[in-house]
This record gives structure tokens, sequence and C-alpha cells, in this order.
């Protein structure tokens, strides 16, 4: 550190973080004619500049080592399967990637693009009033304070920035053929049209289809065809290159604040963007109700107070939880009692798949992208009867193919040696005659899952790690079970040599990628007892501070995350813009 | 809340010091070509050097080793070259050599503790270091046994350590001995089917035997040939002309 905080000049807002949230807010508060300062502690990220087909298509760098993502250098978590353990940092990525850079996660993301269903959003309710204490009382599920109403808009705006793919099941009430019969009514279908399903997906979707199930096609960030976004951005098809998730796209395909919002913004008056910034506190006032601004460090060292009338945090789950504790925000949640809104229900994707082996197909799977592919959606959440099952909850059933670069993606029947000639030989057959069926599932909330600061290891500025306390409840197993049970009936209908399941058994394991689903821990809510923010995305505490991102879910449905983060940033950008400033520092709902 | 009308010459984008300000210098020049690539590798975007022709990180006996391991773990046979023919040595090498080798991105504060197997690996070294010390350690181990160093046993025992690494029946000290078979299993693995430009996977071996092809980057014409071979001939970031340099060629 080079001395004391240096003092910038006022802004209007300050954005906490460049990915999917924070680009939103603050292109929309640009546009409502504020003075925006986003702070971003990776590089900027320009398609132009950073992703062309003589780098792009680099497994070894991009997948394997990882240059997209934060390096745990930087900052990681330390984490421990329950709180009788010590946690331990994270040194490596494994279970989840977090982003750094403009365009967060959500750059190098698989594009994958729900709406949750309007259930979803009064889920505690929900559940209670169908199945009342059938509902494991281990559970701490939670409503999310904001209704179908107001989230259809906010979903139906997000798809037109990011250009969604897709084909609508369900508009206005009528159940349209060739879409999720399963979606809460839309106003209208997506911007752009489905993207092409490829061998897998294609007999996958057929045999579904045979056995009852209603096949649709996965609505997807990766564009199917050229598209002008509502900011003026636009986009190219996708050639199915098959190195994107994990990897940066060359052809202006795959939706991201980097080909979505920031090229734009950057150019408009009253926005600055600084990057290799860190911010390391939002400061508040002497009694702790109104934020002052933030202090970050960039990377020379050198310490920065911006002070701000608005504070909008959007740095990816991990980072607005800790910001929150190292803030003083909200109070720490504590597992012993269940009060405190801060780290509190903290939640994660459960993911279950069943791998097919075939002798005579040809899959051709290094075509693909991160959200090409056919799903059915009879075997999630509650689109199914579960009295007396013993679960709530299930998962989205996908057949995706993401592309097959080799170094990661060499599938070989369990039971075959690692290396040698019976190696080489099995890895040469089954390279382009294997596909996976997987099932993304719900992750529900219990007490002892939740988000502190770590008492042992700190980052590199000497800040404590931010520490996860997670496994998988007894609920989400047995759920786990059922749905594998499901898709290994399809995959058999398929008629492959052989099966493998795997559904989600015993602890959380760090290792394996799973999903970087991470959600909760600062929810969003009617009661300020339970939840760190309104359903406007308020802080309850500080009103001039809105926090942003999966944080605000109080548990996670068998969907991607991202269709309702940049939804519940939409809803936050017009609830300052159209709401707030007409009465600032005020709260936008009297807790 | 104050509204000030925004400034209109500032600059938009303030990138600190370490990370350029390129980006806002958007101005067109005139440019002359004449006979020099206008694009130079390493320029833009530019992937870590990986091999670069010559060894940097291990010594002979380091290299012999390695290169005698990853002709056990990939066997020449029918199917392609062996892993030491494709260059997963010299792969491996300039990737100690770099970041991977320093661990210079990773988190390596203490304490370092065991844990349980849920919370990963925990060790204070630095692959480089576990290489190092491994592969001495690996090397005592062999000359203690069978009087010889690994590269020279023969192949039908070479496999016996490698089985004996891999279950751990064979302890080493101070890198478990699991650990640095996994390490280099999959660094070999790496060096096999990466993108030739870091040294292996010479002559897109791997990606022929397997029918992956490569850095093509646009399959729409593929799309709905379903269950068809289509034998299309690899390409690589390594095999454009740009990427032409002494270390790739
Ligand atoms: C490999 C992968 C695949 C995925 N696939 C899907 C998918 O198919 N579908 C889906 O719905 N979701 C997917 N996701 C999740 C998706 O990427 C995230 O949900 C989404 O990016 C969240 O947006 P965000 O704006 O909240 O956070 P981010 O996009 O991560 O943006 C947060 C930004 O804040 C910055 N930041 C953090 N801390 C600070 C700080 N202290 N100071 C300054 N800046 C900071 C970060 O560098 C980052 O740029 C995937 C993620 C990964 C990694
Ligand atoms: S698959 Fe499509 S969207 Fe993904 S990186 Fe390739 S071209 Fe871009």
């Amino acid at each position: 550190m080079t001395g004391p905080a240096k003092r910038l000049p006022h802004t209007d807002a300050v954005v906490i973080g460049l990915g999917w949230a924070g680009s939103i807010i603050a292109k929309e508060m640009v546009d409502a004619g504020l003075e925006v300062v986003g702070l971003e502690r990776g590089g900027w990220i320009e398609t132009g500049v950073d992703f062309n087909i003589n780098t792009a298509p680099d497994e070894l760098r991009y997948a394997r080592r990882q240059e997209l993502m934060l390096q745990t250098v930087q900052n990681t978590v330390t984490a421990r399967n329950n709180s009788a353990q010590e946690a331990l940092p994270m040194r490596k990525w494994g279970s989840f990637h977090p982003g750094n850079g403009t365009g967060g996660a959500g750059l190098h993301w698989a594009g994958i693009t729900w709406r949750f269903q309007p259930e979803e959003f009064r889920l505690a309710s929900y559940l209670s009033e169908k199945y009342g204490d059938e509902v494991d009382p281990n559970l701490t599920l939670q409503d999310w304070g904001t209704d179908w109403s107001e989230m259809e808009p906010a979903y139906d705006y997000f798809e037109r920035i990011a250009g969604v793919s897709g084909k609508a099941g369900n508009i206005n009430g009528e159940i349209l053929a060739g879409g999720n019969p399963f979606e809460g009514a839309r106003t209208r279908d997506y911007p752009t049209g489905p993207t092409i399903p490829t061998y897998a997906p294609k007999l996958f979707a057929q045999v579904a289809e045979d056995l009852g199930y209603k096949p649709f096609h996965t609505p997807s960030s990766i564009l199917s065809e050229a598209y002008t976004n509502i900011y003026g951005m636009q986009m190219g098809p996708c050639t199915y290159c098959g190195f994107c998730t994990n990897y940066g796209c060359a052809n202006l395909s795959k939706a991201s604040a980097i080909t979505c919002v920031l090229p734009a913004l950057v150019r408009q008056q009253g926005f600055t963007a600084r990057t290799r910034s860190e911010v390391l506190k939002i400061e508040t006032d002497s009694n702790g109700s109104k934020a002052t601004g933030v202090t970050f460090v960039d990377s020379d060292g050198q310490e920065w107070f911006q002070p701000a009338d608005i504070v909008v945090s959007a740095a990816f789950t991990f980072e607005n939880v800790r910001l929150m504790l190292l803030s003083g925000i909200g109070t720490p949640y504590d597992p012993a009692t269940g009060k405190g809104q801060t780290g509190r229900n903290y939640c994660y994707q459960t993911a279950n798949n069943v791998r097919l082996f075939f002798d005579d197909k040809e899959f051709n799977s290094f075509i693909g992208g991160g959200a090409i592919g056919m799903a059915i959606d009879e075997t999630n959440n509650d689109n199914f009867d579960h009295s007396g099952l013993g679960f709530v909850g299930g998962g989205s059933t996908r057949v995706g193919p993401i592309g097959a670069p080799p170094i990661g993606s060499r599938p070989v029947p369990e039971g075959t040696p690692k290396w040698g000639s019976k190696w080489k030989q099995a890895t040469t057959e089954n390279y382009n005659r294997s596909m996976s069926i997987g099932c993304e599932s719900s992750s529900y909330a219990q007490r002892g899952n939740y988000l502190s600061l770590d008492p042992n290891y700190k980052d590199r500025l000497g800040r404590p790690l931010l520490r996860v306390t997670f496994d998988f409840p007894e609920n989400d197993l047995r759920m786990s079970q059922y749905v594998t049970d499901k898709i290994e009936e399809i995959g058999r209908a398929m008629n492959p040599r052989s099966i493998e399941r795997n559904a989600m058994t015993g602890h959380w394991n760090t290792v394996p990628y799973q999903s970087s689903h991470v959600v909760g821990g600062f929810v969003m809510g009617a009661d300020p007892e339970t939840s760190g923010t309104n359903k406007y995305l308020q802080s309850w505490q500080v009103p001039n501070l809105f926090v942003v991102g999966a944080n605000a879910f109080p548990q996670n449905p068998g969907y991607n995350p991202t269709g309702t983060v940049g939804a519940l940033a939409v809803k936050a950008a017009w609830a300052i813009t159209r709401d707030y400033l007409k009465a600032p520092h005020q709260p936008l709902v009297q807790a | 809340m104050s509204l000030k009308p925004p400034l209109l010459t500032r600059r938009r984008l303030l990138a600190s010091a370490a990370a350029g300000l390129s980006l806002i210098s958007t101005g067109a020049y005139a440019r002359v070509l004449d006979g020099t690539a206008p694009w130079q590798p390493f320029a833009a975007n530019p992937p870590e050097q990986g091999w670069t022709g010559t060894w940097r990180f291990f010594n002979e006996a380091e290299a012999r080793t390695i290169g005698a391991m990853a002709d056990r773990m990939i066997p020449a046979d029918d199917l392609s070259v062996s892993g030491r023919e494709a260059g997963c040595a010299e792969f491996i090498d300039g990737q100690l050599a770099g970041s991977y080798g320093t661990g210079e991105k990773l988190y390596m504060q203490g304490p370092f503790k065991e844990g349980t197997p849920e919370q990963g690996d925990q060790l204070p070294w630095t692959m480089a270091e576990r290489y190092r010390m491994g592969l001495a350690s690996l090397s005592e181990y062999c000359r203690k046994t069978y009087s010889n160093e690994f590269a020279d046993l023969d192949g039908e025992t070479q496999d016996e350590v490698l089985s004996g690494l891999e279950t751990g029946d064979i302890a080493l000290s101070p890198i478990p001995s699991k650990t640095l078979f996994s390490d280099i299993l999959n660094n070999v693995m790496e060096g096999f089917f990466a993108d030739p430009l870091y040294g292996g996977n010479r002559d897109m071996a791997s990606w022929k035997m397997l029918g992956f092809p490569g850095a093509r980057y646009d399959y729409r014409p593929y799309l709905m040939k379903y269950n068809e071979k289509l034998d299309l001939e690899p390409v690589s970031m390594a095999g454009r002309a740009a990427w032409q340099t002494e270390a790739t060629q």
C-alpha cells in the first residue's frame, strides 16, 4: 500500500463489478442521465483484441490454465462441509470458476438462459401450502418477496439485451408446441430463433418424445442468428466452434457484458470505467445507514476513495457477500440461532448425469457450444407431484454438446486404465461415440450451510477470505437419486452399449467442476430479519446501496441462474431510475 | 442527488498504469505494409510462451525420465507416435518454466494443512518444486531398487514402477508418489492433446488419432450431418503462418 487513500471527485453512482449485473445497471443509470463510475478488479476485455481465431480456440490456456478466471492468488474462498471442520483455502478452482475482468463469469459462461417459474418466487409458501409438513423441516426455504408480474417484464428486457435464442412454450397462457410447456406465461417469444441441435440432442429429443416427454430447445445466449440488441449492439450467429464454456467468443455470438453492453456504454458521456481496481469496502456514515462511497485499491497498490450518492454492489455472489461482511452491512448469519442476514441461505446447484457409450454412433461431439441442445422439464422443480416422495425439487434435463477439446473431453468406460495401450485404444474408440444426459438440479437451503469470514486465511491484502460451509442436504440427495433414475430410463431407451450413472452422493467436493451457480448469502425478501435487501435489491439497512446478483436467491431451483441475475439487475436499475431518484436515500419498501 | 452535465472531453476508461491505455487510442494511422507480416505472434493478446526450442526447466536426466514415462503412458502403436515422440517432455518443460511451474497465480499462503479429500490439494510446493523433488526421489528409488535410472529400465519394469507410483505402493518423500504420478500423467496428457503451439502434439498426432478437427472454429456446414463420420483434416493454431516462429517449427 502506498500511503493513505486519495479522494476522487464525487460521482452520482459507483458500480462494483462490470459483469452482467453491474454493466446493465451502469448502462441504465447512464441512460437516465446519471454520472457513473464502474470499478472492476480485472482488466478491460474486448472481443477484437482478446479473442480472435489465432488465439481463441486454446484449450490449454483457457480451460486448463483458466486464464479468464479469477486467479486464486488474488482472491479465493475457504471451504468445509460443516461447522465442525476447519475450512481450508481453494488453492486452485475446481467446483466453480469465478470470473475476473469486464464481463465477469458471464464472459466465459455457457449461456443457458432460463426464466425461473412463477411459483419459485414464493417457493416456501407454495410448497408448504401444497405439501404441508411433508417438506423436510431442516430446509430453510424462503419467499423472494416479489412475484411473476414484476419479474416477467424484467426477464423480457434482459432477453432483449442478450438476444436469447429459443422458442416460447407459453405466450400469455397459451401453451405452444415445441416450447417448454412448464414455463411461466411470457408476453412474447424469444428475440431470436432456437439454435440447431447436433446429433446427440437430436437423438435424445426423439427418444424422449417417444416416451411421452415434451422436448424443447435449451434457451440460449449463444445466438442462432445475427441480432442487434436494445442497446444497438450487433451480434453474429454462432458457428458451433466447440470452444465455448470457459472461453471467450471470437464471433460476437455469445452474449455477455462485453458483447452486449460495455462497448456501447464506454462510449457514452457520463460513464467512466476503472479497471484493475478492486473495491475493499463500502464506506458508510457514522450510524451505518448511509453509504458514502467505496474504497478501492488499484494495481499499483494505491488506495482511493470514490465518493458517490448511490453504491451498487454487483461483484458476484461470493464477493458481494464478503463486501457486506467486511463493510458491516447486515448482521452476520449465525447457524446456531438461524438469525442474521449476511451469509444466510447459501445454496449451490446439484449436478446429476448419466453417460452413454455406443458402438454404432458418430456424435461429432467436437461440434457444439455452451448452450446448444435440447431439454425436457418434466423432471424439474414441482413439475411433477412430490406427494410421498420424501423430497421437494428437481432438475432440468438436458443434452448439451458444448464441444469436445480433447485434453478434458475423452470419455472412456469406467474401469479403463488411465494410461498405456488399453487406455489409448479405449480413448480412440469412444471419443466420438459417447454422450451424456445431464440433470442440473435444485439446491435448497438448510440451516448449517452459510457464508462467513474465515478466521485464519487472508487475501493478499490481509483481509479475511470468504468461508463457504456447505454440504448437500438430505432432501437434495434424495432428489438426485430420483431424477437420475428418470434420466437413466431415457438413456436406456436410447440403446447404448453401456450406461454410467452419476447421481450426486456424499459430500460436496471442491475438486471436480460442478457449476459456478453459487447463490444466496445476502438474499432478497419481504422481511428484513431474514433478508438483506428488499425486492428492489435495495439494502434494508443502507437505502442508497443496491446489492445485485445471485446472492439474492433464497434457494436455487433446477435452472442455471443468469437469466434471473439479468432480470434482477434490470429490476434494480428500473427501481433506481424510475422510483429511487424521486426520493433519494429513502427505502422503496417500508420495513 | 446532483445531476451534473457530463464532461464532454473526458476519457471514458481509466485503466490503471499497469493495464495500459491502448483501448482508448483508437485513432486511424496510415500504415505501409511491405513484406513483413503485419500481425506478430505474441502481439495482441498473447498466450504465455511454452516450449521455446531449448530446455529451460529440466536438466538432461529429468528430461530423459519424463520422456521415458511419456513413452510408457502413451505408447507408440498403429494409432499414433508415443508421448515422447509427440513432444510431451518439451511441453512440460515449457509449462514448468512458466507461471504453471512457479505457481504465481495460485493462493500459496499458509498455514498448510492436509484437510479432507473434499478440500483438495493443499501441498505447500509449486509444480516446479514438486517435479524437481519428486523426480529426485524417484531416481533415488530406481537406483536403490534396480541400480539404474528409470529411463534405462526395460519397458515392463518401467510399467511396474509407474503402477507402483499410481497406487502409492512405492513410497516417495516429500512429494507423495501418487501426487507425483498424477501430476506427470496429467501434464503428459495435456502435452499430447493440446494445440501444437505449446511444443507437444507434434503434427497433431493425437488429433488425427481421435478425429478431432482442432481449431476450425466453424462447423455450420456439418451441423446436420447426423451420425456421419466426418474425417475432417485437423487445423491447429500453431499451423497458421502467424505462429511460425522458431519455437514452433
Ligand atoms: C464456466 C461457467 C459456465 C456458466 N454457465 C452458465 C449458464 O450456462 N447459464 C447460466 O445461467 N449461468 C452460467 N454461469 C454463471 C454465470 O456466469 C453467472 O451467473 C453470471 O456471470 C453472474 O453475473 P454477475 O454480474 O452477478 O457476476 P460476474 O459476471 O462474475 O461479474 C462480477 C464482476 O465483479 C468483479 N468484481 C468482483 N469483486 C470485485 C471487487 N472487489 N472490486 C471490483 N470488481 C470486483 C469481477 O471481476 C466480475 O467482473 C456460468 C459460469 C461459469 C463460470
Ligand atoms: S460455440 Fe458459438 S458462441 Fe460459443 S464460442 Fe463458439 S462461436 Fe462463440
